[in-house]
């Protein structure tokens, strides 16, 4: 891969989500990607601790993830769902203790052989822009081990990058905005 | 409606609230700002870290971001269209049965990517306080006026030059707690998408020359002043129309694309 090409405009900065957004952002079935009790359906869901390891109960999530075949819905209708058509995409407002739910499904890899992944973007008061990263599904050990972005990191730092399974098949997932076991967050090419 | 986080904790006190006074946290905003101009090193995104904002200090990560290139997944974003909104919500004054109160105003302009494309067909999502500086949400307790005729909330589907344009009211600025005497500038929140997942961005527009600018810990999280400067809509009377309202001009432009640069790269080697 050759190098990334020098941009022509600067970005405009990005700011925080700041307080008010529950008002405005969450939407009916924000996010159910697939309806809850759907044979298909997993649960998605996790904690969003601050440094002190206290829950942050005004993050917002959003997820864009592949179905179950690796393939990459290019169909509207996240934001009115017709309870029938996957989106891929799913936005969430943590509840008062700092807990999300997502209902989705397990994505495939996008290429065979590639470990498939879940992307995330984090959003709160207190944080002054967005922060990305990635949920790994734990299941694959072969495609996670040869992952390149896993593969650059060691080994305390790569786990917070992958979900736990838990017994009834929900993957389980918590933030870390700061500290000891700090979730990765990403940085793209071409971000300035 | 999956329900946001109202009621319970909250607004009485933020946890991180001081009562420390506004010349303490100019003189902070000031020192890093004088830090950052000896620097010599630009910087054009807000500092994640950046202690004037109090509610920052436990919510931002210490380590850098770790480089990824993105996957094809990353390379592709979700696809919103006449499905999910309506023209009509690009119009925050015709939500209730009555006029709202305050001074009309439409904000239009273009959101590009960083390689000066339109950002086409694209969700873009905007909230705000009401003339009077509050907000319709549970939380906010500042002790104005709500506007019954006011809800403080449009969205739009980006068109073929990646225009937008919405018709509301001038926010009015407000209090909040960070310290003592904390005021915000008048600002609208936007939400954007672009054509990569990784061009997602949340943001704050402002007005010509609020006099807040100097005081407030979140306009200067970014300390370059030419990157702030970006976030301030321009008065465009191209835009202000006869009897009706007066214009602003804002363009927003997202970072670039990774998938067209690559795809076009992919495309050369095949040459
Ligand atoms: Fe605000």
């Amino acid at each position: 891969m050759t190098q990334a090409p020098e941009l022509k405009l600067v970005p405009t900065p990005g700011q925080t989500v700041g307080p008010f957004f529950g008002y405005a952002l969450p939407y009916e079935k924000d996010s159910e990607l697939l309806a809850p009790g759907h044979p298909r359906s997993i649960r998605l869901h996790g904690n969003v601790v601050d440094g002190d390891g206290a829950p942050i109960p005004d993050a917002l999530l959003e997820i864009w993830q592949a179905d179950e075949t690796g393939a990459i819905s290019r169909e509207t209708g996240s934001l009115v769902r017709d309870g029938y058509t996957f989106t891929g995409f799913g936005r969430a407002a943590v509840d008062n203790v700092g807990h999300y739910t997502f209902t989705t499904v397990n994505p495939g890899p996008t290429e065979s052989g590639k470990a498939p992944f879940i992307a995330m973007t984090v959003f709160a008061r207190g944080l002054t822009n967005r922060l990305f990263t990635r949920i790994y599904l734990p299941e694959d050990t072969e495609a996670l081990a040869d992952d390149p972005l896993l593969a650059s990191l060691d080994a305390e730092r790569r786990q917070t990058m992958i979900a736990e399974r838990e017994a009834d098949g929900s993957l389980r997932f918590d933030l870390r905005l700061q500290g000891g076991a700090e979730t990765v967050f990403l940085s793209y090419p071409r971000e300035s | 409606m999956s329900q946001p986080p109202v009621g319970g904790q909250q607004p009485a006190l933020d946890p991180a609230a001081t009562m420390d006074s506004q010349d303490k946290l100019t003189g902070e905003i000031e020192s890093i700002g004088a830090d950052y101009a000896a620097a010599g090193r630009l910087e054009t995104q807000p500092r994640l870290d950046y202690p004037p904002y109090r509610s920052s200090l436990l919510r931002h990560p210490t380590k850098d971001p770790h480089h990824a290139d993105p996957e094809t997944i990353e390379l592709w974003a979700p696809a919103f269209g006449q499905r999910d909104v309506h023209p009509l919500e690009a119009d925050l004054t015709i939500q209730h049965n009555g006029e709202p109160i305050g001074e009309r105003i439409v904000v239009a302009g273009r959101v590009l990517d960083g390689d000066g494309r339109p950002v086409r067909n694209q969700l873009i999502e905007l909230w705000q306080a009401n003339a009077a500086g509050r907000y319709m949400h549970k939380r906010d307790q500042h002790p104005a006026p709500l506007d019954p005729n006011f809800t403080g909330v449009g969205r739009a589907i980006t068109g073929p030059n990646g225009e937008y344009s919405f018709t509301t009211i001038k926010p009015a600025p407000y209090p909040w707690k960070n310290h003592h005497n904390a005021w915000r500038p008048a600002h609208i929140h936007f939400s954007l998408f672009g054509t990569d997942f990784t061009q997602r961005m949340i943001t704050q527009m402002y007005f010509p020359g609020d006099p807040l600018f100097a005081l407030d810990p979140i306009y200067q999280t970014i300390v370059d002043p030419k990157a702030r400067e970006r976030l301030v809509a321009t008065y465009d009377h191209s835009i202000t129309s006869h009897e009706w309202a007066t214009g602003y001009n804002w363009d927003i432009v997202l970072t670039g694309s990774n998938r067209t640069w690559m795809e076009d790269d992919a495309q050369d080697e095949e040459h």
